[in-house]
């Protein structure tokens, strides 16, 4: 076993599916990670090579088949509220409204706290999302990077150790998820918040992480490699691009997704 | 588009909601038109048309609803009150046990596995063929036709209430499983909302249900009702038998539609942002 020296360690974690023609299906294989503290970490790789899978198992919403995972050095078996999950598609409840979305997560995580002190906690995590407006109206009333703040603000609402996002601006358009890009580092810089985030944007990555796990195409995914992003904090969204650096590691990036995509073709055309 | 005459739109001012009801108009009068032939072949002893179902039944049935001779001899209105009254109760009692039942199923992977041969076999059973063993079981026609009505109503309200909880989308109960919520917070918070639609549409087909098998099970044995108004017309109707029978099958059609359009405009109060 790997010395537990970060915040989450992911110990050679092997996750297999069983498929529904009685085969099976290794999403990920042997994939190792640590994420400090305070860090900021993107999952980065096309579409089905379980970046999303690794995200559940880090949750703890599924188990690995082989390996482990390990949270301040204690076994990952269920979800909790110290792994706050924004998901990719919101996941608020309908029929509550934003303040009683928000005020559901406050509640059922500190029900020790008064009335009081969990009111002011709710109202201050809608206003830091600038949703004070909207707080009495439902989800449907509301855009898509509107209800995605929310998603946000209830995930850190209850203040976890470890924020986890699942391609959280992927159904976004380009001005709103620049905005929430903004919005989403600058709480996680005064907060110190340890994230881990999936993505498939390689700007996102670059503009919000600290490191980039690059995993390779499934099946048997696996990390293909980490790329550390220098970029000097606090960042802005309009002028990190001007960073000497930049494209050099935006370049490193994409070159390994056109590597993974041509391996990918190969491999389709041998199948054929 | 060319501009509208002055007197065009005179016209359309005049009778603005025309064009809404053009197509109801048309296909109703086309309706009633083919009856009326229907009834000048077949002649009126055996179909009434539409004129004379009004004709003849004006005088007690259509103007007085509410008269009330004695015995059994009532107006249509008392008589769709009574069958009203009769839906109520066993319509009410299968909505608590069938929403508790479908519920418990929902919520037990597998008693709901278990029970699911025994509710697919007994909800396709007729309504009246519960009402020889109902009769054997209460010995009382009143408490029998309740009890039809009740099993009738009971299935799509216990099976929409079971699919409805399995149903319950992976994104809430993610939610509920990173939140820890306590079962009771689960149930209250996500399973009761999440469900309240699909129980609503079990209601809707149980209401249905239940007002067909109120009048089939009135027709067989019954004091009053408008089940029992239909046969007892039949039987001892005199001359406009057919046209008392006709215009009873409108009121029954029409207090249906009623029922069902109640229990749709409930369900969309109460299922707020969930539908």
């Amino acid at each position: 076993m790997a010395t537990p020296n970060g915040l989450l360690t992911v110990d050679a974690v092997t996750q297999t599916f069983n498929l529904d023609d009685g085969g099976r299906y290794v999403a990920l294989q042997g994939v190792t990670l640590d994420v400090r503290a305070g860090e900021f970490i993107t999952l980065i790789g096309h579409s089905g090579c379980g970046k999303s899978t690794l995200l559940n198992l880090m949750a703890g919403l599924s188990q690995a088949t082989e390996g482990g995972i390990l949270m301040n050095g204690r076994q990952v078996t269920e979800p909790g509220p110290d792994r706050m999950v924004v998901f990719q598609n919101y996941s608020l409840l309908p029929w509550l409204t934003v303040r009683q979305n928000i005020a559901l997560a406050v509640d059922t995580v500190y029900p020790r706290l008064s009335i009081g002190e969990r009111l002011e906690i709710v109202e201050r995590n809608i206003q830091l999302v600038n949703l004070s407006a909207a707080a009495q109206k439902l989800p449907a009333e509301l855009s898509g990077g509107m209800k995605q703040r929310v998603a946000i603000a209830r995930a850190l609402a209850i203040r976890p150790t470890l924020l986890l996002l699942d391609e959280p601006f992927g159904a976004l358009d380009a001005l709103t998820r620049g905005n929430l890009q903004q919005q989403l580092m600058q709480i996680c810089q005064e907060s110190e918040l340890t994230a881990v985030m999936v993505t498939h944007d390689v700007d996102e990555a670059l503009l919000l992480s600290d490191r980039v796990v690059c995993l390779s195409n499934g099946p048997a995914a696996g990390i293909g490699r980490i790329v550390e992003v220098p970029l000097p904090r606090p960042r802005e969204r309009l002028t990190v691009m001007d960073h000497p650096d930049y494209y050099h590691l935006r370049a490193e990036l994409i070159h390994f997704l056109q590597e993974q995509r041509r391996l990918k073709q190969q491999a389709a055309a041998s199948r054929r | 588009m060319t501009t509208l005459t002055p007197a065009r739109r005179r016209r359309r001012r005049l009778l603005p909601a025309l064009p809404q009801l053009l197509p109801y108009l048309l296909c109703i009068g086309a309706f009633l038109l083919v009856w009326q032939l229907l009834s000048a072949v077949l002649g009126t002893a055996r179909l009434p048309g539409p004129i004379n179902v009004i004709v003849d039944t004006w005088d007690p049935y259509i103007s007085q609803p509410f008269f009330d001779d004695g015995g059994t001899s009532k107006g249509l209105g008392w008589q769709i009150l009574i069958s009203l009254q009769r839906v109520a109760v066993g319509y009410g009692l299968s909505a608590v046990v069938g929403v508790a039942i479908g519920g418990a199923l929902g919520l037990n992977r597998f008693a709901g596995k278990g029970f699911d041969p025994v509710v697919q076999v007994l909800r396709t059973v007729p309504p009246l063929a519960w009402f020889p063993i109902s009769l054997m079981v209460f010995q009382d026609a009143n408490t029998s036709a309740i009890f039809v009505i009740f099993i009738t109503a009971i299935w799509p309200i216990i099976i929409n209430t079971a699919v409805g909880i399995q149903e319950i989308p992976q994104d809430y109960t993610n939610v509920a499983r990173v939140l820890r919520l306590s079962k009771r917070a689960y149930i209250s918070n996500i399973v009761i909302p999440a469900t309240v639609p699909y129980v609503f549409t079990g209601l809707r087909i149980a209401v249905g249900l239940a007002w067909l098998a109120i009048v089939a099970a009135e027709m067989l044995k019954a004091d009053g009702g408008i089940g029992y108004f239909i046969w007892d017309a039949y039987n001892a109707g005199g001359d406009s038998s057919s046209s008392q029978i006709i215009l009873a099958i409108v009121y029954v059609g029409v207090v249906g539609l009623l029922l069902d359009r109640l229990v749709a405009w409930v369900g969309r109060k109460v299922s707020r942002g969930a539908a």
